[in-house]
């Protein structure tokens, strides 16, 4: 009893010493933020978030820190907290951040509850939000809400909007059958694509043969497979999270079922999936992608894979590190840490990213991926068509091997 | 003499930890008020928790349960309700549903009755799940309420005020003596004929109301909440550590564990994020090898060790 005491007493005099501020370090920028490294999101953060993250600051610091008004340069310090992807610490050690720490800038945890759950803190004391993370169709009236607030990565149904769009004009040009088995993780990603795909099968009069949600964390889909190739689909449309999608895909191919459409949710676009499947993921399509030709976009993937020592995914990714460049961009337009003025800047300036020349509009970013295709070892982007740099689809897609 | 400091200690302790868990809340702000609303949350689930748990010595897992039930309740009517009715239809679900689990359950013992209150929770998490898949087409609501962070903890505090005035007339009461006979010999205890089912299911749909209404009054603070937030199984697992680490058997037990956690966690959190998981064990290890009953009946104990070897050398 006595040592843990003692331990405890020497502890907290550490705590002490090391908990002051840097406030008064002029050449130094305070960045902070609390993100999932234990908990249900901490894969996904360690694969889409973080490496982002920790590239964005060896790059500033790398390059002599942030350019700021008078020629000045400022390094980037990093205070890190782990907000053990739940709602309540999160809100936490945003506070923590801002009111103790006196960071500069946050950067966002990851998903849409955490996100949300720390916009409103955020808002209060006017920190720019970088809603790369957040997928909710209400971002229209969020943005009206929390006027610090950018939404990055658009919305459930976006998505599911432009997968029915690609897909109604494959079976216009006769590639296509009108069957459709959709199943979804009953989450909220899963749960808002399946509504704005099963209005949209509805308006192109799509047959839906097959139409349920699985619980997440499901173990085992073989019954599922088995009930849905009997009805013989043309395409196969599964909402789905990282473990369920490789579930899927892998008892799919057992199953030998290979209808010519196979989608698949968050986590087609992950490494880990290229590396299990290997051949076998030519042509599987998945929300996200990437314009493979883009050198900007080939830069961007190598140097991430160099910093981080493992491949990223190229779906959430990319848009995070969209979202870095638009800040960093902001905040040497305005040249200080004005935050109302670098929110300002946000909503109005042109900023050129990896995606090539951007603006916040409504405080959204209006294009991205929204249907990528696994072709040659390489997730790239199939829709909408208009984007620059757009594949053509590839279906039926090639057998199983 | 050091039994006397002892005894000071054991009856200021209490006033000190109130005075420091109910600062006002015009007092504090920002961070400082985020802690308070932790350890008020956590202070009235616990002391919820531990007059249920304590003198029964029927571990509930429920506890997330009630507080999920309370969290959906401020989602479901927060936009459409006067507040109050809000609050009162959460105390309202929280007793319904421990009446009923209570009835069913109450007559299992021992570690049945900690498996059911186990699957309570993931059981209403899933049911709630299947009925926004299913039903509402969407699995997160949004809790839109401009309720401010003072004004969450000034509800918290008033709640737990209540409920320490209540638990404290529960001890003196006939009922908190029946309790304590339950807890010590069941069997004794139907023989001299209290209705045991009766009480026990009583008291656990009393302890329920004040889970679900911390659940409804904290529901706001997150803006949006599904299924996975409101039945996080982590909260039951918390609040039993902490009362059982400030000990489950005096009033403010409870209450000293939070306090005394949610301190050493944030401090953990601050000082090793990357660690922090590692300790939680170590410190749950801690509880249950050396101060099965607490830690205030531990620090008795080593201040009578120390008053005894004091009148050895005298």
């Amino acid at each position: 009893m006595k040592r843990t005491a003692l331990l405890l007493a020497i502890s907290f005099a550490i705590a002490g010493f090391s908990g002051s501020s840097g406030q008064g370090a002029e050449n130094k920028i305070r960045v902070g933020w609390a993100i999932s490294k234990t908990g249900s999101n901490s894969i996904a953060v360690a694969t889409s978030l973080l490496p982002n993250y920790r590239m964005w600051v060896n790059d500033i610091n790398a390059a002599g820190g942030l350019s700021l008004k008078n020629g000045r340069r400022a390094l980037v310090e990093v205070v890190e907290y782990d907000d053990r992807s739940n709602s309540e610490e999160a809100v936490r050690a945003i506070e923590r951040l801002i009111t103790q720490d006196k960071v500069d800038i946050v950067l966002p945890p990851l998903g849409t509850a955490l996100n949300l759950a720390v916009a409103p803190t955020l808002a209060k004391y006017g920190y720019p939000f970088l809603g790369v993370t957040a997928t909710t169709d209400l971002a229209p009236e969020l943005v009206k809400r929390w006027p610090n607030a950018f939404f990055f990565i658009g919305t459930g149904s976006q998505y599911g909007e432009g997968l029915l769009t690609l897909l109604e004009q494959e079976r216009k040009s006769g590639e296509l059958g009108n069957k459709v088995a959709m199943i979804y993780a009953a989450d909220a990603f899963g749960v808002d694509l399946s509504m704005a795909a099963r209005k949209l099968m509805a308006r192109y009069g799509f047959d839906l043969v097959y139409d349920k949600s699985y619980p997440v964390g499901i173990r085992d889909m073989v019954p599922i497979l088995s009930e849905i190739k009997d009805r013989a689909p043309d395409i196969f449309l599964c909402f789905s999270y990282p473990p369920d999608t490789l579930l899927v895909t892998d008892q799919a191919i057992i199953a030998g079922f290979n209808p010519k459409v196979f989608y698949t949710g968050v986590g087609t676009q992950y490494p880990a999936y290229r590396q299990r499947f290997g051949h076998n993921i030519d042509g599987v399509m998945g929300p996200g992608g990437i314009d493979a030709d883009n050198s900007e976009i080939q830069r961007y993937f190598r140097r991430i894979n160099e910093t981080s020592g493992g491949d990223t995914d190229r779906f959430a990714a990319p848009v995070v590190y969209v979202g870095l460049q638009v800040l960093q961009q902001a905040i040497e337009h305005v040249g200080s840490i004005d935050r109302s003025a670098i929110i300002q800047d946000m909503k109005t300036a042109h900023f050129a990213t990896i995606f090539g020349d951007v603006t916040l509009g409504d405080q959204q970013l209006a294009k991205r991926w929204l249907v990528g295709q696994w072709q040659d070892g390489e997730f790239k982007g199939i829709a909408p068509a208009d984007v620059n740099g757009a594949n053509k689809p590839v279906i039926p897609k090639p057998a199983w091997k | 003499m050091r039994s006397v400091f002892v005894g000071a200690i054991r009856r200021g302790a209490p006033a000190v930890i109130i005075a420091a868990v109910a600062v006002p809340p015009i007092l504090i702000d920002g961070y400082a008020l985020s802690v308070a609303i932790n350890v008020a949350q956590y202070g009235v689930m616990a002391t919820a928790w531990a007059m249920f748990s304590g003198p029964t010595r029927y571990v509930s897992l429920a506890t997330v349960a009630f507080y999920g039930v309370g969290v959906y309740t401020a989602a479901l009517l927060g936009g459409s309700m006067p507040w109050a009715i809000v609050l009162l239809a959460a105390a309202l679900s929280g007793a319904t549903l421990a009446i009923l689990a209570g009835m069913l359950t109450l007559r299992l013992s021992g570690v049945y009755f900690v498996i059911f209150t186990f699957s309570l929770s993931e059981l209403l998490r899933q049911i709630v799940t299947w009925y926004e898949v299913n039903v509402h087409r969407s699995v997160g609501r949004y809790v839109f309420l401009d309720v401010a962070p003072a004004h969450i903890y000034s509800q918290l505090l008033g709640l737990l005020a209540l409920l320490l005035a209540l638990a404290w007339l529960l001890r003196r009461s006939r009922m908190g003596l029946a309790l304590r006979i339950i807890g010590a010999d069941l069997v004794v205890a139907n023989h001299i004929g209290i209705d045991t089912a009766k009480v026990r299911v009583l008291l656990f749909a009393f302890s329920a109301i004040f889970m679900s209404t911390a659940g409804a009054i904290i529901a706001p603070r997150w803006t949006y909440v599904d299924p996975a937030i409101a039945f996080s199984q982590t909260i039951s697992f918390e609040v039993l550590i902490m009362a059982l680490f400030g000990g489950v058997q005096l009033l403010f037990g409870p209450l000293i564990g939070v306090a005394s956690l949610c301190l050493v966690f944030e401090y953990l959190s601050i000082q090793f994020p990357d660690q922090l998981i590692a300790f939680l064990g170590l410190i749950y290890l801690l509880i249950v090898y050396v101060m099965p009953s607490g830690i205030v009946p531990a620090c008795s104990a080593v201040g009578q060790v120390l008053a005894l070897r004091e009148k050895a050398v005298a």
